[in-house]
């Protein structure tokens, strides 16, 4: 490997097909290369061969003999838009992000800005005890929730009665289960963000609040015009990802309510899964993966659009 | 008066936060149906691992583990040895194609990795990989998100190192392995706890592809077996703790090095 003839400096600014590169190339190449095949055998090749899969009737017949593979063009789009299902999965999985989202991104932003006050004490006990949760494997906390959620014994119900409300019927009431669910997942995943946002307000320069403090802003004043704009650009990309994120919902009501009752916490990825391997219409099941892969990069546009309109730098 | 105040509300926030967690170890504890009382103990009566001699014993729990364990061992030293190699070279290699291959793997972040599930499994399934434990490792083998990490630890290797090994008469892998890796020890054990819990943690993929329950990893074996035993909390408790507490007992030693990972991913912008 350590041979004469590799011995010269790497030449950094020597032309593109330099020959003296060529060593340091090769070398280049067989460290990216396992990482990259992987990738884009098991990755990229996948994403392409799904986009033409949703130009198929891909299903149980095909998965038996590709004989019977027929090219359909958008029809597995259009059958999509067209299933009621698909529309009040999608409602529900709007529901879960329109309101886990702000929950869950403002709990991280409140939990980080106490984290940061001087006067807190334990902070990093606090902080690892905030963020277990974001560590714990998923299907076991969403049994756990399935325990405390439960009508007659579960401790949320019996919190709620000591405080004189009636119990809930949290995951058998169709009207209740996307916000157990949302309570569920803003409990799992508020403290990965606030480790975020905690990186990001010790960046905030400290004589910024000293020159608030001289000029006699209160706490709220030094939050809304110093922490808040300081933090702007972090609460974006913060959004954007958790926004992608919670659209992703599955797990949760797989575990928790196996998308019922009444098909009310049934999400689209949900939907996806059962399409393709429950009834194996793997063609229409791609259709909707697609669809939602739009869903989500349009939001993320639109959110960016939106805050570069109110005229956030970000 | 705030200061007692305000600690006081963290302490309780935390204790709440963390109640889910604590409660299933004290309910694991309970005897059959113990939980199910208005109002519910917080404490078992009389401690017992019954339910935990159960499930590891017939329940199946233990060989689970020990897939969830082979599986997780497995990616995690794969995957940081490909992104380890393949970061390095992005960061501090010159070669054609680097940059225009490492903006395509940044605007690939935002494809949902479920669009590739379907013709993946396809994929596997031609090549007889479904229902295996190799079918379950590979789309973990790397990853854009890990290159992405070690590129950016590594572009602060002072380049003169590394040139200077060049002079010395070191080859490339030479270099990379005595001059580069310990340079890179932080990022590479932030690497290897995302890959280990990511693993460990993962439930969409080792469900879809596996269908033998000999080979279920703990989310996917815990999962199944909630289904079955829907009333039996206390059992059920005592399986949520043999999935859990691993992890957790193993993000508590190496959590200065996941919170790391997550700021340092935080700032990819």
């Amino acid at each position: 490997m350590s041979g004469r003839i590799g011995t010269r400096i790497a030449p950094r600014f020597s032309p593109r097909f330099g020959p003296r590169l060529g060593r340091q190339e090769l070398a280049a190449w067989s460290f990216a290369l396992p990482a990259l095949s992987v990738i884009g055998l098991f990755f990229m090749l996948p994403v392409a061969t799904g986009l033409a899969l949703s130009l198929t009737d891909f299903d149980l017949y095909a998965l038996a003999s590709l004989k019977n593979l027929r090219f359909v063009g958008i029809d597995n789009y259009i059958t999509v838009l067209q299933r009621p299902l698909f529309w009040k999965a999608l409602g529900n999985t709007l529901y879960f992000v329109a309101v886990g989202v702000p929950l869950s991104v403002g709990l991280s932003l409140l939990f980080a800005v106490a984290l940061q006050s001087k006067l807190v004490r334990f902070k990093p006990v606090l902080r690892t005890a905030l963020f277990s949760p974001v560590v714990a494997t998923l299907v076991a906390v969403a049994v756990i929730w399935r325990y405390l959620l439960h009508t007659r014994y579960g401790l949320i119900n019996e919190g709620l009665v000591a405080l004189g409300f009636s119990p809930v019927d949290w995951l058998g009431d169709p009207h209740w289960s996307m916000p157990a669910i949302i309570l569920f997942a803003a409990w799992k995943n508020f403290g990965g963000n606030m480790i975020i946002f905690i990186a990001a307000l010790q960046a905030i320069p400290e004589d910024l609040y000293e020159a608030a403090r001289l000029d006699g802003a209160k706490t709220w004043a030094q939050f809304r015009h110093i922490t808040l704009p300081g933090l702007a650009p972090t609460l974006l990309m913060v959004s954007i990802l958790t926004i992608a994120g919670y659209f992703q919902l599955f797990a949760e009501p797989y575990v928790m309510t196996q998308g019922g009752p009444l098909e009310s916490t049934k999400s689209v990825l949900y939907l996806m899964f059962e399409d393709g391997f429950k009834w194996w219409n793997l063609g229409q099941a791609s259709a909707l993966a697609f669809v939602l892969f739009a869903i989500i990069v349009a939001f993320s546009r639109g959110l960016l659009w939106l805050t570069r309109r109110l005229g956030v730098e970000a | 008066m705030k200061r007692p105040l305000l600690n006081v509300g963290m302490a309780l926030a935390a204790l709440l936060v963390c109640f889910p967690l604590l409660w299933m170890i004290a309910v694991s504890l309970m005897a059959n149906g113990e939980a199910s009382h208005s109002p519910a103990p917080l404490l078992p009566a009389d401690p017992s691992l019954a339910h935990y001699r159960a499930l590891l014993g017939s329940g199946g729990l233990a060989r689970a583990f020990g897939n969830s364990l082979m599986l997780a061992i497995a990616a995690t030293a794969i995957s940081t040895l490909l992104n380890t190699l393949a970061g390095y070279a992005f960061a501090k290699l010159h070669w054609r194609g680097r940059d225009a291959i490492f903006s395509g793997l940044i605007g690939a972040l935002v494809i949902p990795g479920q669009v590739a599930m379907l013709p993946l499994f396809l994929m596997l399934k031609e090549m007889g990989l479904v229902n295996s434990y190799l079918g379950v490792l590979i789309p973990s083998f790397a990853g854009i998100f890990g290159i992405f990490l070690v590129r950016q630890y590594a572009r602060s290797v002072p380049s003169e190192l590394i040139e200077a090994a060049r002079m010395d008469g070191a080859g490339e892998w030479r270099i990379f392995f005595a001059v580069v890796l310990p340079l890179l020890k932080p990022v590479i054990v932030t690497l290897a706890v995302f890959a280990f819990l990511g693993s460990w943690n993962d439930f969409m993929w080792p469900l879809i592809v596996l269908t033998d329950g000999q080979l279920y990893t703990l989310p996917v074996a815990l999962a199944s077996l909630s289904r079955e035993h829907v009333q039996d909390s206390e059992l059920m408790m005592a399986g949520a703790v043999i999935t859990v507490l691993p992890v957790l007992l193993l993000f508590l030693v190496l959590q200065r090095h996941y919170m790391q990972g997550l700021t340092m991913g935080g700032v990819k912008q």
